[in-house]
């Protein structure tokens, strides 16, 4: 039996949560993200820097002994709820939650120039990746390969928040990470989500440090980046709900106010469920992640399974609700379908995280 | 003391325990003293069998009493009282009304059950028509028909709203009471339900007579005292505390382990969504409780009430069709009238049935949304024809 998670946001998490979120309306409203989308690659490295070094968000995971906060995933969730809500376009899940969780484990010195943000990181895998067990018989599986003098050859696509990294924590098909700096090639891709940009990552003979041989570092990276994930879709989902109640209050048609019309408020309720459930499961994944609860494998199957098809549904539901505006490139909620879509694959579906489920509560096919 | 900690409930649970020893106590002794010793519901006022403590420190009570194979005071028999007469007593009862209730309803000695729903006002509860009229001094003389009422053929007390002034707009001429059901002129009839058992009853008031003592709240306000009974009425009836698979998500995850041959590819899919609904809705419960260790439940407590309906009526037709050719029998259809609703005790086709009344008692699922968008949410209300006119003047 464990603990009962705490579920709910602690002073500083609020305090922590104030703060980005002045910073985003500051420095990346709406505006600005459905302006740059169609720039270079979509990013705002000035947002990044604002972010990741002045307010120290990049390094919040990080003890204070390799340069970081000292914080928790806890904390570090609060901030991709509110990335979720204003889609900025930043690395903060590549570097901050993949690449950090990833150097962190495998005890590397790396890790520090991620926590104070002066570089970015990913980890080089395809975004849709999802969290695997280390059981016999499931390994994972790339095509990049070890040679010689430890460099990789291989590739890798779809890899989210590449084209700004520094460093690439890469995984070779055995499950061991290596850290490759230069001497791979890079192709954008498009990408669904206009906010958060991929690539295809090319090794030949690629020179690499080892980081570690165990695969459950890798594992467990995923696990967590799954888990944190929630956390960002709950963001996206509550964005859709708050502004299309607000839309729905001021917007009259048949001379009233639509939201006045039960049809629609019946749907925004249940939408409102969907959220607070959605509340409730992301912040237990992130509990158990950041106590390192023996739970956090389910709690982590529970909220992707919830949160990923939350999301996707608010999203829907706000284009639907919007009506023809909605379907306007003027307005942000397709940047919102996009970036819940585009969740929705990553790092394992919904019926992923319900297979494993089914394993880890003991209910097979 | 005001704020306990949870290392002084532990110790005075410890406390009552050696003073009380379970194995020897009588049951209901155990169950005053436990009251007496403030460790019945530990955020209420000391001297009305709790603490003051914050709600959350419960469960640690509840663990520990357990573990000691303590009694219990059988919360599903007395669940209208703990959850709906016990907190609006507490908001509006005078001391007087206070000492002499929350004892026996606490400890079940009395059971009580609530006189709202008539025939003439389910979902709009304040059209109704039962009538209280001030006859001899501090005495009301109340008339009326009410229906649906669980547990009236068990209970000793109930709480009542009635129509005081005719002459306000509805929301504005209602009063509430506490009814004596042992009073003449109350009179309770069984009312058979799809599931073959009379859980419900209609109630006739005919001339009763409730002294102006048994009045909770001032005249003319018992629609503001109602909202206490029925915001709790939501969050107990969606909000139990369970453990991980509590309930019925149990019930069919153990039928699925035990009978795999039972199992198929299609069935899987949906049981796994549905566990990680009741998972999910779980930890919205216990969220909603972490956020209420001070204070009153609010109208979120309708959504766990919402999604707890839904839930439990996708899994029980669920189980009916896992049980495949066994979902074609029913247990029992004989006409009982049962002391409790008893969900677990009996098979899959009654808790089919029984789950049907999850969406309408205690408010229907279309009124929770309703109270969600405009409470919650701050959608506009729907227009409204019959706010401002007298009640008598309503077409009835
Ligand atoms: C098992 C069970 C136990 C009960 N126990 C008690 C009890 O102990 N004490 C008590 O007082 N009552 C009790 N009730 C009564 C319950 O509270 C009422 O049945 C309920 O409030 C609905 O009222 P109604 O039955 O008159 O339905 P109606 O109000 O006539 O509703 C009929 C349908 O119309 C819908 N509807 C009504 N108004 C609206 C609206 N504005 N917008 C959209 N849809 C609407 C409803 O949702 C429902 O689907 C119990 C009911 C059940 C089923």
């Amino acid at each position: 039996m464990t603990a009962d998670p705490n579920l709910l946001y602690s002073e500083i998490e609020e305090e922590l949560r104030a703060s980005v979120r002045d910073l985003l309306a500051d420095h990346s409203p709406v505006s600005a993200v459905l302006a740059r989308i169609e720039g270079s690659d979509g990013y705002d490295p000035a947002l990044w820097r604002k972010l990741a070094a002045d307010l120290g968000a990049a390094g919040l995971q990080v003890p204070e002994s390799h340069g970081g906060a000292g914080a928790s995933l806890r904390e570090t969730a609060v901030v991709l709820e509110e990335l979720g809500r204003s889609v900025a376009p930043v690395p903060f899940l590549g570097s901050a939650v993949l690449a950090t969780t990833a150097l962190l484990l495998a005890g590397d010195d790396a890790v520090r120039s991620l926590a104070d943000g002066s570089r970015t990181g990913t980890l080089a895998v395809p975004f849709s990746t999802a969290p695997f067990s280390t059981a016999p018989g499931r390994p994972f599986t790339s095509s990049v390969t070890l040679g010689p003098g430890g460099t990789l050859s291989g590739r890798v696509t779809s890899v989210a928040d590449a084209r700004s990294a520094d460093l690439l924590v890469v995984p070779a098909a055995d499950g061991s990470l290596h850290l490759v700096e230069t001497g791979y090639e890079l192709t954008a891709r498009t990408s669904l989500d206009l906010t958060r940009p991929l690539a295809d990552l090319t090794f030949d003979r690629t020179p690499a440090r080892p980081l570690t041989a165990d695969p459950a570092v890798l594992a467990h990276t995923l696990l967590t980046g799954a888990g944190l994930l929630a956390s960002e879709q709950l963001g996206i989902a509550e964005w859709c709900l708050t502004s299309t109640v607000g839309y729905l209050r001021e917007r009259r048609q048949f001379n009233r106010p639509l939201g006045s019309f039960q049809a629609l408020k019946h749907r925004l309720a249940d939408l409102w469920l969907d959220v607070v459930g959605a509340r409730a499961a992301a912040r237990s994944a992130a509990d158990a992640l950041a106590t390192a609860s023996a739970d956090a494998p389910v709690a982590v199957a529970v909220a992707a399974s919830h949160c990923g098809t939350a999301a996707v549904r608010a999203a829907e539901e706000c284009i639907q609700l919007h009506g023809g505006i909605g379907m306007t490139w003027e307005h942000p909620a397709h940047l919102y379908l996009k970036r819940a879509k585009a969740d929705h694959l990553a790092l394992g579906t919904p019926a992923h995280h319900r297979a494993v489920l089914a394993e880890l509560v003991d209910l097979p096919a | 003391m005001s704020t306990a900690s949870i290392e002084e409930l532990r110790s005075r649970t410890r406390a009552l325990l050696s003073e009380h020893d379970p194995a020897t106590t009588d049951p209901l002794d155990f169950l005053r003293a436990r009251f007496d010793a403030g460790l019945a519901w530990v955020h209420f006022p000391v001297g009305l069998g709790g603490l003051g403590a914050p709600r959350a420190l419960q469960a640690a009570v509840d663990a520990e009493l357990a573990a000691a194979d303590a009694p219990d005071n059988d919360p599903r028999r007395i669940g209208i009282g703990l959850g709906m007469a016990a907190p609006t007593i507490l908001r509006y009862g005078t001391a007087a009304q206070q000492a002499r209730w929350l004892r026996p309803l606490w400890t079940g000695e009395e059971v009580w059950c609530q006189l709202f729903s008539e025939p003439g006002a389910g979902s709009d509860l304040a059209a109704l028509a039962t009538r209280a009229v001030p006859s001899a001094e501090g005495v009301w003389t109340v008339d009326g028909q009410k229906v649906w009422t669980s547990s009236a053929h068990t209970a000793r007390w109930a709480i009542l709203i009635a129509r005081t002034d005719p002459a306000l707009p509805k929301h504005q001429g209602i009063t509430y009471f506490v009814c004596d059901m042992t009073d003449p002129g109350v009179e309770v009839r069984p009312l058979r339900q799809i599931t073959g058992e009379a859980e419900f009853n209609e109630v006739f008031l005919t001339g009763v007579r409730i002294p102006d003592s048994h009045r909770l709240g001032a005249v003319g306000e018992g629609w503001q005292v109602a909202q206490t009974t029925l915001n709790n009425e939501r969050v107990s009836i969606g909000g139990q505390r369970t453990p991980r698979e509590g309930g019925l998500v149990g019930i069919v995850s153990d039928t699925w382990r035990s009978r795999p041959e039972l199992r198929t590819p299609e069935l899987h899919q949906r049981l796994l969504k549905h566990w990680v609904d009741a998972e999910v809705l779980r930890l919205t419960g216990e969220r909603l409780r972490q956020q209420l260790t001070v204070g009153q439940p609010g109208p979120e407590g309708a959504g766990t009430k919402l999604g707890f309906a839904r839930l439990a009526q996708e899994l029980t037709g669920f189980e009916v069709e896992l049980l495949a050719e066994e979902g074609l029998s029913y247990d029992d259809w004989t006409m009982v009238r049962p002391e409790l609703v008893d969900f677990n005790g009996r098979e899959a086709g009654y808790r089919y049935l029984r789950a049907k009344g999850n969406s309408i008692e205690g408010g229907t699922s279309e009124i929770l949304r309703n109270i969600i968008a405009e409470r919650v949410l701050g959608l506009p209300a729907e227009p409204r024809t019959d706010k401002d006119v007298p009640w008598k003047d309503l077409a009835q």
